[in-house]
């Protein structure tokens, strides 16, 4: 019996060393339950598309494969998520994390999980400006921009269709917060005036007396920083219905295939904004996923692109030890280089084993600034007969 | 006209919700208060009570919306009121004969029911979850409206909008006929005044040859009517969501409280204060104000919206600090 044990235990040994030198495993992980549960599933088919085409063409150091493995990081429960991400690292021993979404969860991650244990972290829609600052060694990156930049965004929109008064809500968490904050001081900074900025809670069955207090303040229009499965179309419900406002601008929260579903043409005239690459990007990454997902659902481009930087970023160092390869991701995401687009990951792969340079520009158009953020470009979307349309990018 | 702007803006983020709210709690504090004048505990069940009747709603809903009855502009939930009702009565008399019984003949302490009414809670929250799920449901359907603002705005020309939903017209009527029901209940009918005579003096009761398995009955099943009308009837205006009826325990219970327990007019004065309180203390003033010539700077608004259930926290202290036994006299808690 004793003689058996150790043969399994050895076999075992032998089996999981062998295995190591050509398997990778990234971790994905996002808030696949709570309150962006409609967008999570399209942002980890976008992961593991990315990690399918490296591990398809072959090329990852000497032919490794990759893996993908899912954890859900809740978006809202901390303590949950550093738990689902502590497995990943210790139990799945995942050499890079895709994630977290929700900024909350990003951040207790990164301080409670990523930086002691050392791991390269990159959350494709983290988009708090708190996270810019984080103590991260060097090992925290984002392909989505920080909310600094959207609030300066959601300020040029409305400037342009000459609206100077609006009220704000948002929801009470570092997300909703540092949106209306950040908005708030671009939107004065360019003459505009906030009423009020007055925070929701999620999961509440009544907004009216959160309505009530921004029908009072009044304004030109709503913005809502919230989450479209949750408190977001709750307040949106509550002001249609008492007629406090009739238009609205919905930051990347809110817009999902959701927003239409629950208001079709009700919300006639409003706009919104989500991080979104240039028309032709798009095309090409709408094009490479074929139908399998939604490609258009916010944050799946930016996922696609997250896990390809940190697969792009091993083969640069030629190591999959997050402490080789951390610094090489900005490298690789920008100039100088051959540009790498979204499809082309074999190519980006293949110039890097011989030494060469790429610019990665991805599925997003890649630009990291600053300690590791994307620059961000923006779609703009009118909302019009009950559809959203594209009026331009920024 | 401005002072009409001023009564509008009032009517619509005050007047009309406060009023479908507070008649959304007079309801469940209705039960509450009986069941403590009666079986002589606090239910701390009551809230999941709520959301297993408006569960069986929603399902029959759901199924006569599937093969096509429906009430026109009326919510189809209405049609299945009745039947989400008869749901509840089976419940509360299955928990009753299994658990309740048991400790009543033991004569246990009120303090013991209320811990074993906490067990309840958690099995029946446990058992809405399992069947529908934590998240949203929605079953309302027919006309939205009785008045939207937009219409309102253009039939008398004023500034201010004022809405009223069919879910707070319907609210308010359905509270009217289920109270005044209970009230000829009570005070008319030989059943109901063996309940409020066993209420007044258990051991009187007992004497006079009313039997008390039967009126512990008739609790339960007008509890079961109530609790199963309350909410629906908040499922229908607001949303069909199980852990909200888990959070209107708090200002249930303030209702009952601030009342007085065990009285049934108490019951309805205090969902009414604590509902306007909540929506008054929580309410920017600043358009009122403006349109009746005052010019504030500020919001004018007391407490932000976070606080709402602070609120019923609060007069719930001050009532129990400075009148233990509410405004209508009820037991001491």
């Amino acid at each position: 019996m004793k003689k058996l044990l150790t043969a399994t235990a050895a076999t075992a040994l032998m089996a999981s060393t062998a295995f190591a030198a050509e398997e990778v495993k990234i971790g994905i992980i996002l808030g696949f339950t709570g309150p962006i549960e409609s967008l999570t599933p399209s942002m980890a088919d976008g992961a593991e598309l990315a990690i399918q085409e490296v591990s398809d063409s072959g090329m990852l150091l000497d032919g490794a494969t990759v893996t993908p493995v899912r954890a859900d990081s809740t978006c809202i429960d901390a303590g949950a998520a550093t738990a689902a991400a502590e497995r990943l690292i210790t139990s799945d021993g995942v050499s890079g994390i895709v994630g977290a979404d929700c900024s909350g969860v990003t951040g207790a991650i990164l301080s409670n999980v990523a930086v002691p244990n050392g791991v390269v972290m990159i959350s494709p829609s983290a988009t708090s400006p708190a996270l810019s600052d984080a103590e991260d060694n060097g090992l925290f990156f984002r392909t989505a921009p920080s909310d600094a930049r959207q609030g300066a965004v959601i300020t040029e929109i409305l400037m342009d269709q000459d609206i100077k008064e609006v009220a704000v809500t948002y929801t009470n968490n570092d997300y909703g917060k540092g949106l209306a904050d950040s908005f708030q001081q671009a939107f004065e900074a360019a003459g505009g005036t906030v009423t009020i900025s007055a925070a929701h809670e999620d999961g509440k069955a009544d907004y009216s007396a959160e309505i009530g207090a921004l029908a009072s303040a009044g304004g030109d229009r709503l913005v809502v920083a919230g989450y479209v499965d949750q408190g977001g179309s709750g307040i949106v419900r509550a002001a249609l219905d008492s007629g406090a406002f009739d238009t609205f601008h919905f930051p990347d929260g809110m817009i999902s295939e959701k927003l239409l579903e629950n208001f079709g043409s009700e919300i006639d005239g409003s706009s919104g904004a989500h991080p979104s690459p240039s028309e032709e990007l798009s095309t090409a990454y709408a094009d490479l996923v074929d139908g399998r997902f939604d490609s258009s659902s916010p944050f799946t481009p930016e996922s696609y692109d997250a896990a390809a930087l940190i697969l792009l970023a091993m083969q640069a160092a030629g190591s999959t030890d997050s402490s080789d390869y951390k610094t090489k991701v900005m490298d690789v995401a920008n100039a100088p280089g051959e540009k790498i687009s979204v499809g082309e990951l074999a190519k980006g792969l293949e110039i890097l084993k011989n030494g060469g340079e790429i610019d990665y520009e991805g599925a997003t158009g890649v630009e990291l600034i600053g300690p590791g953020e994307a620059a961000g470009n923006y779609r703009e979307i009118n909302f019009e007969d009950g559809e959203d349309k594209t009026a331009r990018y920024r | 006209m401005d002072f009409l702007n001023a009564l509008v803006a009032l009517s619509n983020f005050v007047l009309v919700p406060g009023i479908a709210y507070g008649s959304q709690l007079a309801l469940g504090a209705l039960g509450v208060t009986l069941i403590y004048g009666i079986l002589r505990f606090s239910n701390f069940a009551h809230g999941d009570t709520m959301a297993f009747g408006a569960m069986v709603a929603v399902l029959v809903t759901w199924w006569m919306q599937g093969i096509g009855i429906g009430l026109g502009p009326l919510p189809t939930a209405l049609l299945a009121l009745p039947f989400a009702i008869l749901g509840c009565m089976a419940l509360l008399l299955v928990t009753d004969r299994l658990v309740y019984r048991f400790y009543r003949e033991q004569k246990a302490k009120p303090v013991i029911l209320v811990i074993v009414s906490m067990g309840v809670m958690f099995i029946m929250n446990g058992l809405v979850r399992f069947i529908i799920g934590p998240d949203d449901q929605r079953f309302s359907d027919g006309e939205r409206f009785i008045i939207s603002a937009r219409d309102f705005k253009e039939m008398t020309g004023l500034d201010e909008g004022l809405t009223i939903k069919t879910t707070q017209g319907i609210t308010v009527i359905v509270a009217v006929i289920a109270v005044a029901l209970l009230f000829w209940f009570l005070n008319k009918t030989r059943t109901g005044k063996s309940m409020r005579a066993y209420s007044d003096n258990e051991d009187l009761a007992l004497l006079s040859g009313i039997n008390p398995e039967r009126v512990v009955m008739y609790t339960w099943l007008i509890v079961a009517a109530l609790a199963t009308t309350a909410g629906v009837l908040y499922g229908l205006d607001k949303s069909f969501k199980p852990f909200v009826y888990f959070q209107l325990l708090l200002p249930i219970f303030a209702s009952a409280i601030v009342g007085g327990l065990g009285s049934p007019l108490g019951a309805i004065a205090g969902g009414f204060i604590i509902a306007f309180s909540e929506v008054t203390i929580t309410y920017a003033w600043k358009k009122v104000l403006e349109y009746i010539g005052a010019e504030p700077s500020g919001l004018v608004q007391l407490l932000s919206t976070d606080y709402k259930f602070a609120v019923s926290f609060v007069i719930l202290l001050i009532v129990l600090l400075f009148r233990p036994t509410g405004l209508f006299r009820g037991k001491s808690v």
